[in-house]
């Protein structure tokens, strides 16, 4: 029963408040893409054990998306930041590496 | 045999008795009883039969862990199976039976299976029951499940309350003994808020039972004065009968807490989850003796040398006159010294260790018991109560060196830490090689959201052996805890202890050493589940090495004490059986709940009406008082029909659609998502969420639309409005209102966060009610007050006005094929509106109709029904709606994925409408048609199924719509719908559209 901090209300939530959406900053791939560019957005996500991004919504606080930097492995939560942005802040990045030296960074 | 003492018992109160029945006899006890004591002072040593061989079983523990002790409480609405009789406190009144026995407990017929134990290896079942296949559902698995199992689960509905409990907590302690006591004050003391949590009613745990003394005094009084310290500290919540049922992730806790299970007489809840997040979580909850495995020791009689020494002191119940002691550590000789203190015989000690010289040894053979060391228990003679012991060398064979008479054996195989707790998230295990037990690992500890240890074990389920470090470590737990959230614990001094010092333990897995197959076939390990020393070992030899796999092939420590006393021993067994050390086979994961709690607890008050709260229209109350049949739709209610007196649903059906076809009829249509965008960009994010333009809809006008999802298949579809340059109104069906929004939102924040637009849900604002039929304008100019002609407002067309006096919104769109006026009014006038339409329609027998007639109507009109002809496979494609796909938009939600070939595969199942040869037969929903061909893999090949079908009444004949193979190209043809019976239905490919296909009725 995860908590996660909503940036948008700036409190604490439980995952009963939460909805969960997925891998964040996925390029979208519309008309005149190739069909593995297609494929690839629409259905390939890597699974990683360790340092993932993913998109969250408080579904019943503000219902604002956001995104949350949490280790897939022990449900460490590196923190959350704005949905509005296409890669993780770099101070983020920074304290990840940090406390994750094998953490090899933000990649698309 | 088992009796209640002249005097002692910390617990119980004399002058109150109790009565109680068990299997039907009134037998009494005392208050502060538990269950077990009292059947033990009433010399009721069975208590149950065991799960697979039917053997008799005893009392064997005095708390959680206990594994025979199962019995059925209370009767009807209140009976509960599989409750522990050690669990269970005492109260006038109690009606307990006991389980898995027939036709009684003294005489049950399933004892048969104990001398076909031989036949009863583990894996029977699989290896028995696998052939012949279908032997399995009607024959073998009747049989098995009438005859194995524990209690029976309760036929009424639970006549109790339960409740939840939200609450957060700097620490959070489980257990109440003298560490979590000494951890919660030093917690407390710094300031923490703490929550402490015993499981039983009882303050102290075992120290007080033990003797030791603490700061001068008997544990007892420390344990008095620290918890009236405790009770007058206003950041400190005490708890008992209230047990930390499991940790979950960020510190997310579950605490169950039995309110009424002792008092049933007591008004509220009978128990209470707490919901808690904990910053901390200190787990101070114990050490559970492991029996001894010797031949025989499942023998009513055969107890933990804890227990024996529990009910002598705690309940002043003595479970036998003559108790002999088997042990490998000095723990077991505190209860021969209390025995003999009480009165009591104790016969022998049988020692496993040859040199055994701590200062409870001395003291034992001072008070003149005999300890016989180096010695086994080679035998328990008896059956269904303890009638002597023979005694071997512990290093030989099992040779029976003497037979000693006794009615009970106290048994002690050393302690394990109750580690649960620190298991639940990951907490990880060392062996200790001394101790001969698995104690937390505090550098491997669970891990919460900030990446810290947020669970410290204290006390002796830390590995704290001695009340002095058991003191010290629960100091230091409750002060790290406080100084982690935040707080600065001042020292508090470890109290003065004053207790024996005990010499090491020696770890005992088989007793004796070298016994013969027939002794280990008759030594049980995990007692519940009927598994011995001997299946295990068979386990091992057919290549069920992992333990996890050991534990389901054989049962070992399954069911509801999930192995507390049984794992370790068992894994001894396992790991000598493969060559392997115990910290290499390792244990088996231990989940939440430590201990069963109830269903009720679970659902709390989530049950009957408020299981699922359902929404309801403005006009729900007028539909129930008049007929409304209702059925659910998404999280409504709607009506299916209006059902008059004496009139069948279908006669309904049927009477709506004509009056609505033929003169005037009304619909509540206020389930209809609505959902406003505004914005400057609203045009251009419509144009990329619905599948047509919408920016080139003209104000003041609708226009029908659908969403696909980015795959490509059909999600949702209504009518949209645009209700000024920058807004619009967007309806949706009625399971997809907030769905819908959900989506809109999701696109809108996620990817076209760059425009301007906003999206507001108002499915509630509003109530809407379709009048419709030939008769509807008339119906509106009886009210009056705006101009509502063909003229003023087209077909597709909508205008803001007042209807009889009200604010109202009417669209001129039609899901009937008929004239029809959908009218929105603010839900508060709903009713009032409703009323209206009804008085003004009189005249026209204007009659409201349901879902139902809704649906036959906009199926004689081949429209689509989100739901029925869409499945999520499904692209707009498949059902005739190409129109409805814009091809001058360079992108929308969907548009590359229909490029793909599977999309443009002209194999694709497309919507056709079918009738029936015959015109009374009506094909059953979702019928698959065949033509003869088969498939990749020779079964029938499907060419088509049937998405919608129903009576018409307006044709007089059936109707149905369906998606087949090449079914535009196949006009007229005739195809099959096999029934499960084998009958065929013929039916031809016809038009969807079966009614008006022109489109005259609406647009007038």
């Amino acid at each position: 029963m995860l908590i996660l901090h909503c940036p948008n209300c700036n409190t604490d939530k439980c995952e009963t408040e939460l909805t969960p959406g997925g891998q964040a900053h996925l390029t979208r791939f519309g008309p005149g893409s190739s069909d593995d560019e297609f494929e690839n957005y629409l259905f390939n996500r890597p699974n990683p054990k360790g340092v993932h991004f993913e998109r969250w919504r408080c579904s019943y606080g503000c219902g604002k998306w956001f995104h949350a930097a949490r280790c897939t492995a022990t449900l460490e939560v590196f923190g959350t930041y704005s949905a509005q942005t296409t890669e993780p802040p770099k101070a983020l990045i920074t304290k990840i590496k940090k406390k994750r030296p094998d953490f090899e960074g933000f990649t698309k | 045999m088992s009796t209640r003492l002249a005097s002692g018992g910390r617990f119980i109160d004399r002058s109150k008795k109790q009565d109680f029945t068990f299997d039907g006899k009134r037998l009494s006890g005392f208050a502060g009883d538990t269950l077990a004591s009292a059947l033990l002072a009433n010399d009721q040593m069975l208590v149950g039969r065991s799960f697979k061989y039917h053997r008799p079983r005893g009392i064997v523990a005095s708390g959680p862990e206990e594994p025979n002790a199962l019995v059925g409480t209370g009767q009807g609405g209140r009976f509960e199976p599989n409750n522990r009789a050690t669990t269970t406190e005492l109260y006038s009144g109690l009606k307990a039976v006991s389980q898995n026995r027939w036709p009684s407990l003294e005489f049950d017929v399933g004892s048969v299976n104990t001398a076909l134990a031989p036949f009863f290896p583990a894996g029977f079942y699989y290896k028995t029951f696998i052939h012949p296949r279908a032997f399995w559902k009607h024959l073998f698995e009747p049989v098995i499940r009438w005859a194995a199992g524990l209690g029976n689960a309760p036929k009424e509905p639970d006549a109790d309350r339960y409740e939840y409990a939200y609450a957060h907590f700097d620490v959070v302690v489980a257990g109440g003994g003298i560490a979590g006591l000494a951890a919660a004050l030093q917690a407390a003391s710094a300031g923490a808020s703490v929550l402490i949590a015993e499981q039983s009613p009882n303050w102290g745990g075992r120290a007080p039972v033990d003797g030791d003394e603490i700061d001068g005094k008997p544990a007892g009084a420390w344990v008095d004065a620290t918890v009236a310290k405790l009770r007058t500290m206003q950041n400190v919540q005490m708890r008992s009968r209230a047990m930390v049922a499991g940790i979950y992730d960020h510190g997310y806790t579950l605490v169950y807490e039995r309110l009424q299970d002792h008092a049933p007489q007591v008004n509220g809840p009978r128990h209470r989850l707490w919901r808690v997040r904990a910053g901390r979580v200190i787990a101070a909850t114990g050490a559970i003796e492991r029996p001894l495995s010797f031949a025989g020791n499942d023998i009513p009689g055969v107890m933990l040398a804890s227990a024996v020494r529990d009910y002598v002191v705690n309940y002043g119940v003595s479970v036998g006159d003559r108790v002999v002691i088997a042990t490998n550590n000095d723990d077991a000789y505190r209860t021969a010294i209390t025995l003999t203190e009480a009165g009591l015989s104790v016969p022998v000690i049988v020692e496993a260790r040859a040199d055994a010289e701590g200062d409870l040894v001395k003291k034992a053979e001072a008070l003149g018991i005999r300890v016989a060391k180096g010695m086994a228990i080679s035998k328990v003679k008896g059956r269904k109560r303890v009638e002597a012991v023979q005694l071997c060398s512990q290093a030989g064979e099992g040779a029976a060196l003497e037979t000693v008479k006794c009615d009970a054996v106290a048994m002690s195989g050393g302690w394990s830490p109750v580690v649960h707790l620190w298991s639940h998230c990951g907490g990880k295990l060392n062996w200790d090689d001394a101790h001969a037990w698995f104690a937390p690992d505090p550098s491997r500890g669970p891990t919460n959201q900030d990446g810290l240890v947020n669970v410290i074990a204290a006390g002796i389920a830390s590995g704290a052996k001695d009340t002095s470090s058991v003191l010290a470590d629960a100091l230091k737990a409750g002060a790290t805890a406080a100084k982690e959230t935040g707080y600065k614990p001042a020292a508090i001094k470890a109290p003065k202890v004053d207790a024996p010092a005990e010499a090491p333990m020696l770890p005992v897995w088989s007793m004796p050493q070298g016994a013969s197959y027939e002794l280990r076939s008759k030594t049980w390990l995990d007692y519940q589940n009927d598994v011995k020393v001997t299946d295990v070992q068979l386990a091992a030899r057919e290549g069920f090495e992992s333990v996890e796999h050991t534990k389901r092939y054989t049962t070992l420590g399954m069911a509801t004490d999930q192995g507390k006393l049984s794992n370790i021993n068992g894994l001894a067994v396992l790991a000598d059986s493969l060559n392997k050390d115990i910290p290499q086979v390792g244990t088996t994961t231990f989940r939440p709940p430590y201990h069963p709690i109830s269903m009720g607890s679970i659902a709390g008050d989530a049950r009957g009406e408020l299981f699922k709260p359902i929404r309801k229209s403005p006009m729900h109350d007028w539909m129930d008082a008049n007929g409304g049949f209702w059925e659910p739709v998404a999280d409504w209610r709607r009506p299916y029909c209006y059902q008059k007196d004496g009139e069948s649903v279908e006669e309904a059906v049927h009477r709506e659609i004509m009056a609505t076809r033929t003169s005037v009829g009304l619909l509540d249509a206020s389930t209809l998502g609505k959902i406003i965008v505004k914005g400057p960009d609203a045009a251009k994010f419509l144009d990329l969420m619905y599948t047509n333009m919408m920016s080139t809809l003209k104000v003041g006008r609708c226009r029908y639309g659908l969403m696909c999802t980015e795959n490509g298949f059909l999600a949702d579809d209504g009518v949209v409005a645009r209700l000024s340059e920058d807004t619009f109104l967007c309806h949706t069906t009625s399971g997809g209102s907030d769905r819908i929004h959900a989506h809109l939102e999701e696109w809108l924040q996620t990817e076209w966060w760059d425009l301007k637009v906003h999206t507001v849900n108002v499915t509630e604002q509003y109530a809407q009610i379709a009048v419709v039929g030939p008769n509807a304008r008339k119906v509106l100019e009886k009210l009056g007050g705006m101009d509502v002609s063909a003229e003023a407002l087209p077909f597709m067309a909508f205008a803001d006005g007042e209807l009889g006096g009200i604010k109202v919104r009417p669209y001129r769109i039609s899901f009937s094929g008929e004239l029809s006026y959908e009218i929105a009014v603010p839900a508060a006038q709903g009713q009032a509106f409703w009323d209206k339409c009804l008085e003004a329609g009189a005249e026209f027998g204007i009659t409201p109709y349901g879902t139902e007639a809704l649906h036959v109507m906009r199926a004689e009109k081949g429209f689509i029904m989100i739901g029925d002809e869409t499945d999520g496979t499904v692209i707009p494609q498949d059902l005739g709606l190409n129109w409805a796909i814009s091809k001058k938009k360079d992108d929308f939600l969907g548009k590359r994925a229909m490029e793909r070939t599977h999309m443009t595969d002209p194999d694709r199942w497309k919507l056709v409408g079918l009738e029936t040869l015959d015109p009374e037969t009506v094909l059953p929903d979702g019928a698959y048609a065949v033509d003869g061909s088969v498939d990749a893999y020779g079964n029938k090949a499907t060419v088509g199924r049937v998405t919608s079908t129903y009576r018409s009444p307006t044709l007089g004949r059936s109707i149905a719509m369906g998606l087949v193979k090449y079914g535009p190209d196949r006009m007229g043809d005739v195809i099959d719908f096999p029934e499960l019976n084998g009958n065929i239905i013929k039916a031809r490919i016809v038009d969807p559209v079966f009614y008006d296909n022109d489109g005259e009725k609406q647009n007038v």
